[in-house]
């Protein structure tokens, strides 16, 4: 799998490291809504289909990029800066 | 009567001869020739016994669908074993020995096994050792007592002992447009890529391009086939802009069409230079790729089918127009189809008597019986082989045969020959296709799986998309060239073809049923009625199918046998073929040397992390030892030491004056920016934001579920600048979690990280001297405890070098960690060291600083292990109640606050034997028969402050059990014995030392 860095351009996988779903919700830090925390922590969805994921370039930027990638086919439908500060700084922080 | 060369013909050298041996027999071949080749020009016919029953093999084939002739290759004394003969290029000194036979190939007890041929059917393992057979012979026990035997008898080649010597490596190659297979389709489509600029790779498993132009026989634009490929191959091979491999395989499409393929570099090359690899690994990421892989042939499924001298038809093509061998003096041709009669004129024309073709089709069209013409026989219509006879075979019998219905009619006639050619038709070479996603779809008319609707990026060409002829081949490789490129397809003329005009549709007939063994799958040994069977006993699904008779498991990956073997259970279910469906291919296509895998790599895989002053490390005695990718000092032994003795003797030092450790490794991690201090308040269980400046302070974190994850100093340098300290081991992982949450969670949080790691290097200088040491060579700033009180930071130098000075402990002595730039890392060292003379300084390694930290009960990997918590290690203190932070709302849930968690404790050794990390603790019992475990122990040394064998351990109830007594159990280690529960604060407990 190939992943289009907006930083260093595409690379392999390899080079990646998978950090975790991109579709939950930290709970405010104060909160005590226990049901909220396990489903941040604990209840993951299983889609086959496109899943919003996180991905680390551990082995370049290190910046956390946002995927939308289609769980069967592993093809990339979308790449971003996690961080949406980055994004619209075309990547310069 | 045996094969032979023909007298003329082929692309070999026959102008010089080389000589090899095969099962210790010296022959000679020619340059071009492959082992199979080789074989067969030499007369010899068996060449194998076969994988379950014995039974004697020749060679079938002639490429990489090879099922029958695997041999083993000895290159001194390295064995490769299960190598196709058809694979091997023949070369000065190959010397190669047949498989699974004893005590020779042509005298072999194995095949007795044929006799117990019934017992043997598909199943037989789950049948025999999980079900009852014979009252106690059954199950685990029986299967343990067969196990030799069995393994012994069935199976495939020896692997050896010794150490492969080659030298592998791997390649990353991008390129445009990625062409698989070289023949008429590959080279078309790879001139009109390369033709359009594009940067191109064009990959042939074989030695020759040209595919079937090397054979069939046919011209191209009024060349012979063969000139006209050479001449393409040698103008596409001169572009600057096309890559052509051959002698590569390409064994697997992954993601992002990306190819992976095995180059056989120089297996071939008995001479080659120092430094040229074997093989190559090539993984190559195309922007289209056409696969341009051709066809392979499928047998029909007959009684005797596997006796050697039955070979495929368009295998013989190739054995007389490729290497100008004469598979036999009296042919036969047995077929379903048109292509067999090329075959049939083939061999005329190279001098062998075609004596018999047998079709099972009633009628033929015209192109076939001109070609039967040729030939000179008239072919039996409406006939079908139903057995053979010969070790090596001498006679096969025929009769008559309707098609429409699968009977067998009339007398059975036997005639003489030593060379059966069959066909059963042709299948599009889809592995690749099929990896890359999709289902094959089955072609009615073709009788064939074609490719699926391309799920990756790729077209095809040729034969692989179910082309018939050359002329077919031409065009859609030109097409598939240009559509690869984003042209239209042209409209020019393509080169002309000349070949009979033959019908590609064979008659629907995969099986004969007569009597005796007809199989399906050669090299496992999977007949028809094993199909049969899995179907009776429900197997039904090919999936079932295959894992149930392990059809198309071999090395061959059913290359031969995956159309017949579905057809068969088609059949049985009463179903069309393609309903049944076919099983995805798998990677690889072919087998694919582990060596290439590995490439340059040996050993661990990881690199090698050496701290700046490893060198005096290594010169001044230290045995070293990894602790992740780091290499640290484990002792610094004196001659006659045992390690036991080492790290007392240095841990003791430390105590009484003086000692030096190289912390270099420790996790270093700047935190700089105007949020730092709200950073860390948010990562740590404790504060940061009230640490004042040039003060250090010792911080926890947890993760998000409350469990501890991992502690150290942090030191504020600065208003918005620290140096975050992490566990050597945990570095990583601390800056990954870090990273995350600035990225994700925070991103509003104005900081930046960045590991320094490598930048620092770091000595704690640690003993009731240790000041006085700092201050014979500290300059630029005081060192007394106004100046540098517990837990402060200084600046100063060392002989010149800048140093950061911060005083902390964690030997529980009076001890500072001094850090300067890595290149100064020795230089400050040995500065260090020499201050150090005057008091008896010791250098002392990992064995001595965990047992000065166990004499302390602080806590370290062992027992921040992944699953206790702050609590269960008695570090409560550290955890704020006024602010949240990572871990805090999920770290007081019901069973991380159990009372009978295992929490720490320290352990006393009562009868004076030392204890070991890893053993149980329980409250009774003996060495054989020990109670239930209440904890383990985590770690454990012999401290020279208490003269006594200590450890700290995890155990249930934690300090309730202060005082108390039970024993260490470790059945493995033969240890069993008494211990004192006491408090991990084993020495020094208020810290009175420390502030020395």
């Amino acid at each position: 799998m190939l992943i289009p860095c907006p930083h260093c351009g595409t690379r392999e996988m390899s080079e990646f490291s998978y950090q975790g779903d991109a579709t939950r919700t930290r709970p405010d830090p104060a909160s005590a809504d226990m049901k909220a925390w396990y489903d941040y922590l604990y209840n993951r969805p299983n889609p086959a289909g496109p899943h919003r994921e996180y991905w680390q370039h551990t082995g370049g930027c290190r910046t956390h990029l946002l995927l939308t990638r289609d769980t069967i086919t592993h093809e990339i439908l979308s790449v971003a800066f996690a961080r949406a500060g980055l994004n619209a700084a075309g990547g310069r922080p | 009567m045996s094969p032979r060369r023909a007298s003329a013909g082929g692309l070999i050298d026959r102008g010089r001869s080389i000589g090899f041996t095969f099962d210790g027999r010296d022959y000679t071949g020619h340059p071009g020739d492959t082992l199979a080749s080789a074989l067969l020009a030499n007369g010899v016919r068996l060449v194998g016994r076969s994988f379950k029953y014995h039974r004697p093999r020749g060679i079938f084939a002639a490429g990489a669908d090879e099922p029958n002739a695997l041999v083993t290759v000895l290159k001194d004394r390295v064995r490769e074993p299960n190598i196709p003969a058809t694979q091997i290029e023949l070369h000065e000194g190959l010397a190669a020995e047949s498989q699974n036979r004893f005590p020779t190939l042509d005298v072999d007890i194995g095949a007795l096994g044929q006799l117990a041929g019934p017992l043997l059917a598909a199943g037989f393992y789950y049948k025999t050792f999980m079900g009852p057979v014979i009252g106690p012979l059954r199950g685990t026990r029986f299967w343990m007592l067969c196990e030799r035997f069995i393994r012994h008898a069935a199976g495939l080649g020896r692997a050896g002992y010794a150490p492969d010597p080659a030298r592998y490596e791997k390649m990353n190659a991008f390129c445009d447009v990625l062409v698989v297979g070289a023949g008429p389709a590959g080279l078309t489509a790879a001139e009109a890529a390369a033709k359009a600029g594009r940067r191109v790779i064009l990959i042939e498993q074989e030695p020759r391009t040209g595919g079937s132009a090397n054979w069939s026989g046919e011209t191209i634009s009024g060349k012979p086939a063969r000139d006209w490929a050479t001449a393409l191959s040698e103008r596409l091979a001169a572009r600057g802009n096309l890559r052509l491999l051959t002698r590569t395989t390409a064994w697997g499409y992954y993601d992002g069409n990306t190819v992976a393929a095995l180059e056989r570099v120089s297996d071939h090359l008995p001479g080659a230079a120092e430094g040229v690899p074997r093989h190559r690994h090539w993984s190559i990421h195309a922007g289209k790729v056409v696969l341009a892989s051709g066809a392979l042939e499928c047998p029909i499924v007959f009684p005797g089918n596997d006796r050697p001298g039955v070979m495929l038809a368009g295998a013989v093509r190739r054995y007389i127009g490729e290497y100008g061998v004469l598979p036999g003096e009296k042919l036969a041709v047995f077929t379903n189809n048109d292509s067999a009669y090329h075959a049939a004129a083939a061999l005329k024309k190279a001098g062998g008597a075609v004596i018999a073709i047998i079709d099972v089709r009633p009628e033929i069209p015209s192109a076939a019986r001109a070609l039967a013409e040729e030939a000179g026989v008239a072919p039996l219509l409406g006939h079908a082989v139903v057995g053979t006879a010969g070790k090596r075979l001498s006679k096969i019998s025929v009769q008559r045969f309707d098609a429409a219905t699968g009977r067998l009619s009339g007398d059975v006639r036997p005639i003489d020959v030593d060379c059966l050619t069959v066909s059963g038709g042709w299948s599009p070479a889809i592995h690749l296709a099929s990896q890359a996603g999709g289902d094959p779809v089955w072609d009615e008319a073709r009788l064939a799986f074609l490719p699926p609707a391309p799920r990756q990026d790729w077209l095809g060409a040729g034969a692989f998309t179910g082309a018939a002829t050359t002329a077919e081949a031409l065009t859609s490789g030109r097409d598939a060239g240009l559509k690869a490129v984003g042209k239209r397809p042209s409209r020019a003329k393509p080169p002309t073809v000349k070949a009979p005009a033959i019908d590609p549709h064979p008659a629907p007939v995969f099986e004969i049923k007569a009597k005796g063994k007809a199989f399906v799958d050669l090299q496992h040994d999977v007949t028809a009625e094993d199909v049969r069977l899995a179907h009776r006993e429900g197997f039904v699904s090919v999936e079932h199918l295959k894992r149930y008779t392990t059809l198309g498991m071999a090395t061959d990956q059913g290359k031969t046998s995956n159309v017949p073997g579905l057809a068969i259970m088609a059949e049985a279910r009463g179903l069309p073929i393609g309903e049944v469906g076919t099983t995805r291919f798998r990677p690889p296509f072919s087998p694919v040397s582990i060596g290439a895998l590995a490439g340059e790599r040996h050993g661990h895989f990881k690199p090698d992390r050496l701290t700046p002053m490893h060198d005096w490390h290594v010169e001044n005695g230290a045995r070293m030892m990894e602790v992740g990718l780091w290499h640290r000092p484990m002792i610094y032994g004196e001659p006659g030491e045992t390690i036991e003795q080492a790290y007392v003797r240095e841990a003791a030092a430390v105590r009484r004056s003086v000692g030096i450790v190289d912390v270099s490794t420790l996790g270093k991690i700047a935190v700089k920016g105007p949020d730092a201090a709200e950073f860390l308040d948010r990562v740590y269980t404790n504060t940061f934001s009230t640490l004042p400046g040039g003060k250090a302070r010792y911080g926890l974190m947890l993760r998000e579920d409350g469990i501890a994850f991992d502690d150290g100093t942090t030191w504020r340098l600065g208003e918005h600048d620290f140096l975050m300290t992490t566990t050597t081991a945990n570095a990583g992982r601390v800056m990954q979690h870090l990273e995350y949450f600035l990225d994700i969670v925070w991103p509003d949080l104005k900081i930046h990280l960045t590991s320094v790691t490598d930048q620092w290097a770091g000595a704690a200088v640690a003993g009731p001297n240790a000041r006085k040491v700092l201050e014979g060579c500290v300059t630029g700033t005081a060192v007394d405890t106004e100046a540098l009180p517990f837990m402060g930071i200084v600046h100063g130098d060392i002989d010149g070098v800048p140093v950061v000075i911060c005083r902390l402990s964690f030997s529980g002595e009076l001890a500072y960690e001094v850090y300067c730039g890595a290149g100064y890392g020795r230089h400050v060292w040995e500065t260090l060291w020499q201050a150090g003379v005057p008091y008896g300084i010791v250098p002392y390694g990992m064995e001595a600083l965990g047992t000065l930290r166990i004499e302390k009960g602080h806590v370290a990997g062992a027992e921040i292990d992944g699953r206790t918590t702050a609590r269960d290690l008695y570090l409560d203190w550290v955890l704020s109640k006024k602010k949240p932070f990572i871990g805090s709302a999920l770290m007081d849930r019901e069973g991380l606050i159990d009372r009978n968690r295992l929490r720490l404790v320290g352990l006393l050794s009562l009868d004076g034997q030392p204890l070991d990390s890893g053993a149980h603790i329980v409250e009774s019992g003996g060495l054989e028969t020990p109670g239930r475990s209440i904890g383990h122990v985590t770690a454990a040394c012999y401290s020279p402050a208490l003269s006594k064998y200590i450890g700290l351990a995890l155990v249930k109830g934690g300090k309730t059990r202060h005082g108390t007594r039970a024993f260490v159990s470790d059945p493995l280690r033969k240890r069993f014995g008494p211990v004192e529960i006491a408090s991990h604060h084993f020495f020094d407990p208020e810290g009175r030392r420390l502030h020395g």
